[in-house]
């Protein structure tokens, strides 16, 4: 989101650098339980977006004064490998924004996970971006709540992630790094597919009300095929479990 | 949550369901704004802004700096905020929480997506820039700091006189010209309490909120969102919201301009 120098054109013949539709995603892979000590996991590939993630617990929740006697409490951590972007080598650790995507993920969870049936504990989430092109934080949401589903922990709903942004007058689904760098606006949002709820909102650029409401439509549109990819990747656990025990 | 805020939350929820609140106030009613500009001067520039017993203190800094690579013509703006100790019983020692920086980067992002300053003036000379610092201290808390800081912000940064820069110097003690400000962004933040609805909630409400969610608009466009805590909105939630946004903005730029 920015007007800097240099910016290249976008939009050609109506089709997007990488030669999307304005309402397509790009190409998303999933894989479940992918890392063996975790209680659930998964990886995802969105376009050139690599991610783990994973999720441990419930265990005791630590330190002991932040226990909620009512219900579990999650705790998120979303973090940038230091190799994970196309420019130079990150700083490792959590930055301001690393910081407030890990709050926002973890606020996502909060109504979609059955926290009230583990009193006193804590559900760990871990997000690591291995590799950056745009997008990471709905492509680690997205990827986290195959995790959890994954893990066996009840959940209200497989919630998906996706950003709307805004190129010129045109809105577009699921910017990528190029994109996002130059775009006029952004809007990632982190959705509930069974009721429409919103989850995550953020925004930041220039949208009408007119606008909003149109961009909302796109996102619902492409949780469709966002959680068409996350329940095959669940259900792949178990289509090769023959295979895999006779394997081994 | 301690013994006394779940008493108050549940009595909070309670009022909710005979469409009352606390302090007596409709679900679509804001408390009483009051800026205060200019009470600092050292800063180059500064406003308090009270909303109800929420208390945020505004500063600007202006440090001779380089422009960023990528935008070699002009200068840089940088927020931060502060939940003071002295804030609140609920406020820690220590480095920035996560509600503290999400704060500063949600204010940060709407004025920076309101081309609110014009970045251009900030430009000295080659390799020189105005690097600006607009530090948001929050000296009592009562809820709804996200718009008690856009607007103390907004107003400090009207606030703000640039020193002179004089053969590569800086002379602090004249301060003449007013910063170049090209747009005027406002926020409104809502809070989902008990599946209700309601416009600027004070720190017992957000203790019981579900959800908030702010809303910053230059009354053409909105211009930044951030839903927070564990719960959720509707898509037509989220609109109304907007909608409520884009009309009180008028009202709140004139009380900001009215005060710089």
């Amino acid at each position: 989101m920015a007007s800097k120098a240099n910016k290249p054109e976008l939009i050609v013949n109506g089709k997007r650098l990488d030669g999307r539709d304005f309402n397509q995603l790009r190409p998303i892979k999933i894989e479940a339980n992918v890392l063996k000590n975790a209680t659930g996991s998964a990886y995802l590939e969105w376009g050139n977006n690599k991610v783990l993630a994973a999720v441990y617990g419930p265990v005791e929740a630590q330190p002991k004064h932040m226990a909620d006697p009512s219900k579990a409490i999650i705790k998120c951590r979303y973090s940038m490998a230091p190799f994970s972007s196309l420019s130079e080598h990150n700083r490792s650790g959590p930055n301001r924004r690393a910081t407030e995507i890990s709050k926002v993920t973890k606020e996502v969870f909060e109504k979609v996970l059955m926290l009230n049936e583990f009193p006193g504990s804590q559900i760990n989430i871990f997000i690591e971006i291995l590799q950056s092109d745009g997008g990471t934080r709905a492509a680690g949401i997205t990827a986290a709540s195959v995790a959890l589903a994954s893990s066996g922990l009840h959940m209200r709903d497989l919630v998906y992630a996706v950003s709307v942004g805004k190129i010129g007058e045109h809105l577009v689904l699921d910017l990528d790094m190029i994109e996002d760098n130059y775009s006029d606006s952004d809007m990632p949002m982190a959705i509930s597919p069974r009721n429409g709820e919103v989850l995550l909102l953020q925004m930041d650029g220039e949208y009408t009300k007119d606008e909003l409401e149109r961009a909302f439509k796109m996102a619902a549109d492409a949780g469709k095929e966002i959680g068409n990819v996350q329940r095959n990747a669940l259900k792949s656990i178990y289509e090769n479990i023959d295979s895999k025990y006779k394997g081994e | 949550m301690g013994a006394i805020d779940i008493v108050k939350t549940a009595y909070i929820k309670q009022l909710m369901s005979t469409n009352l609140r606390e302090d007596g106030r409709g679900f679509n009613d804001s408390r009483d704004i009051k800026i205060t500009t200019g009470i600092l001067q050292n800063a180059e520039g500064s406003a308090q802004v009270d909303i109800g017993s929420t208390r945020v203190l505004a500063g600007v800094k202006l440090d001779l700096g380089e422009p960023m690579e990528d935008t070699p013509n002009e200068g840089t703006v940088a927020m931060s905020a502060d939940l003071l100790p002295l804030a609140s019983a609920d406020f820690e020692m220590g480095p920035p929480s996560p509600e503290a920086i999400e704060l500063a980067r949600v204010v940060d992002r709407g004025i920076r997506a309101g081309k609110c300053v014009d970045m251009a003036s900030l430009f000295l000379e080659e390799g020189k820039a105005w690097n600006v610092f607009v530090d948001i201290y929050v000296l009592n808390y009562d809820g709804n700091l996200f718009d008690a800081s856009e607007i103390a912000a907004m107003s400090a940064l009207l606030n703000t006189k640039v020193p002179e820069y004089v053969d590569g110097k800086v002379v602090r003690e004249k301060r003449i010209k007013a910063l170049k400000i090209d747009n005027i962004v406002t926020s409104v933040t809502v809070a989902n309490v008990a599946d209700k609805i309601l416009i600027d909630p004070t720190g017992g409400e957000e203790e019981a909120a579900d959800a908030r969610l702010t809303i910053a608009t230059d009354g053409k466009y909105v211009r930044a969102m951030q839903k927070g805590l564990g719960g959720s909105f509707t898509q037509k939630e989220i609109l109304d919201a907007a909608e409520a946004a884009l009309n009180r903005h008028g009202a709140l730029k004139q009380m900001i301009e009215k005060t710089r």
